[in-house]
C-alpha cells in the first residue's frame, strides 16, 4: 500500500542500481497498437476469459505471469512480453490439470498442417489439416 | 525462354503460421472443446481491449477532477467509487487509487513484478511499461526514466513511485495546467496524455494540442463489460 520512496531507503541508492538503463523503445508514441500481432491479442484474451470463468484467480494469474517474466533472458525492450504470458498461461492450464503441454503440442502441429494446406487467401480451418 | 514459368496465381501459396500464433490457435481449440471458453467471447473481449477501453476514460476522470473539487475529494478518497460513478468499471479496475501530483511531489507508477495495470482507466500498458528496464529502473533511477521521456522535474520535487499489484492499482492525477481556467470538461480531457496518468509525462498545455493526433477519431470511450 504504501509507496516505494527512492529518496529514502536501500532502494534509492543508485549506486546499488544493477540493469540495464531504460530506453524508450522506438515507436512507443500513444497511438502505438496496443498488440503488435493478432495472437497476442488472441492469448491475452483467453487469459481474461479463463479468469471470468474462474479457473484461476487473477493474483494467481499475476504470480504465474511475474514468475515467467523474471526468468533470465527477458528481452530488454519487453517485445517478448506477450510469448511469457502465453508460457504462463500453458503452465498454468497444466497445473490445473486442463491441458498438457503434449496435448497442446499435438493440436499446435495440426494447426501448422492446417496452414500449409489451405490456399493463400482463405481462412485456415483445422479441418485442413490432412492428417485430420 | 521456354521453360516452364509459374506465375505466381497459377498455383496457390502455402499459409505459414508462426509457432506461436499456432499454439495459441491449439489453446483455444482444446479449451472450446472443453467448454471452457466461448470463442465469440474471446473476440469480444480482444475488440474491448483494442478498440474501446483506453487513457481516453482516464482523461475523463482526470478532467472531471480538475473541474470538480467534490469530485476530485471523492476520487482521493475512495477512487474505485469515482471511477465506476463516470461508468468505468471492470476487470483490472476493481481496487483503484488515484494519487495526485501538487507542487512538490510527482508521483510515477509501475508494476515491477509483472504488468498489473489499470486497465479500465488506461487500456492494456505500451510495451515499454512492461520491458525489464522500465519495471526496475522505476523504482532504482526514477529521474533517469523520466529523463528519457523528456521530462525534467525540479531537484526538490520529490518522486514518489508506486508499485501496482494485482490487488491495487495506482492511476497518477496530474496537476492541472496553467490558463486553463475558462475550458469545459470535453476541453481539459484532451490535454490529458495517456503518460501523464502513469507519471512518466505532464498533461498538455492549451493550444499545443492536436486532439486527432492525440486520440484517434475511431476510437470511443466505452467501458469493459
Amino acid at each position: 500500500m504504501s509507496p516505494r520512496d527512492p529518496g529514502q531507503g536501500a532502494d534509492g541508492d543508485p549506486a546499488a542500481s544493477s540493469g540495464a538503463p531504460f530506453r524508450l523503445p522506438p515507436g512507443s508514441g500513444p497511438n502505438a497498437p496496443v498488440f503488435a500481432e493478432p495472437w497476442q491479442a488472441q492469448v491475452f484474451a483467453l487469459a481474461v476469459a479463463l479468469n471470468e470463468r474462474g479457473l484461476f484467480s487473477w493474483s494467481e494469474w499475476a504470480a504465474e505471469l511475474s514468475a515467467h517474466l523474471a526468468r533470465p533472458g527477458a528481452a530488454e525492450d519487453g517485445g517478448d512480453y506477450y510469448r511469457h504470458w502465453l508460457a504462463a498461461l500453458e503452465a498454468l492450464l497444466a497445473k490445473k490439470g486442463v491441458a498438457e503441454p503434449g496435448s497442446i503440442d499435438a493440436v499446435s502441429a495440426a494447426w501448422q498442417r492446417a496452414a500449409h494446406a489451405t490456399p493463400h487467401g482463405q481462412p485456415i480451418r483445422l479441418e485442413n489439416d490432412p492428417e485430420r | 525462354m521456354t521453360h516452364d514459368h509459374h506465375h505466381p496465381h497459377d498455383h496457390p501459396h502455402d499459409n505459414e503460421l508462426d509457432p506461436f500464433a499456432a499454439r495459441v490457435r491449439a489453446l483455444e481449440t482444446i479449451l472450446t472443446e472443453k467448454g471452457l471458453i466461448d470463442p465469440a467471447a474471446v473476440d469480444a473481449i480482444v475488440e474491448t481491449y483494442e478498440h474501446k477501453v483506453g487513457p481516453r476514460n482516464g482523461a475523463r476522470v482526470v478532467a472531471r477532477a480538475w473541474a470538480d473539487p467534490e469530485f476530485s475529494d471523492w476520487l482521493a478518497r475512495d477512487a474505485t467509487a469515482a471511477i465506476a460513478s463516470l461508468g468505468y468499471t471492470g476487470r483490472q479496475g476493481e481496487h483503484m487509487q488515484a494519487v495526485f501530483n501538487t507542487e512538490d511531489t510527482h508521483n510515477l507508477i509501475v508494476c515491477t513484478l509483472c504488468s498489473c495495470y489499470p486497465w479500465t482507466v488506461l487500456g492494456v500498458p505500451p510495451v515499454w511499461y512492461k520491458a525489464p528496464p522500465y519495471r526496475s529502473q522505476a523504482v532504482i533511477n526514477p529521474r533517469g526514466v523520466l529523463a528519457e521521456f523528456g521530462l525534467k522535474l525540479p531537484e526538490t520535487t520529490r518522486i514518489r513511485v508506486w508499485d501496482s499489484t494485482a490487488e491495487l492499482r495506482y492511476m497518477v492525477v496530474p496537476m492541472r495546467p496553467a490558463e486553463t481556467a475558462d475550458l469545459g470538461e470535453e476541453e481539459l480531457a484532451r490535454l490529458v496524455t495517456r503518460d501523464c496518468m502513469i507519471g512518466t509525462g505532464l498533461p498538455l498545455r492549451p493550444g499545443s494540442l492536436s486532439p486527432d493526433v492525440l486520440w484517434p477519431a475511431t476510437g470511443t470511450a466505452g467501458t469493459a463489460p
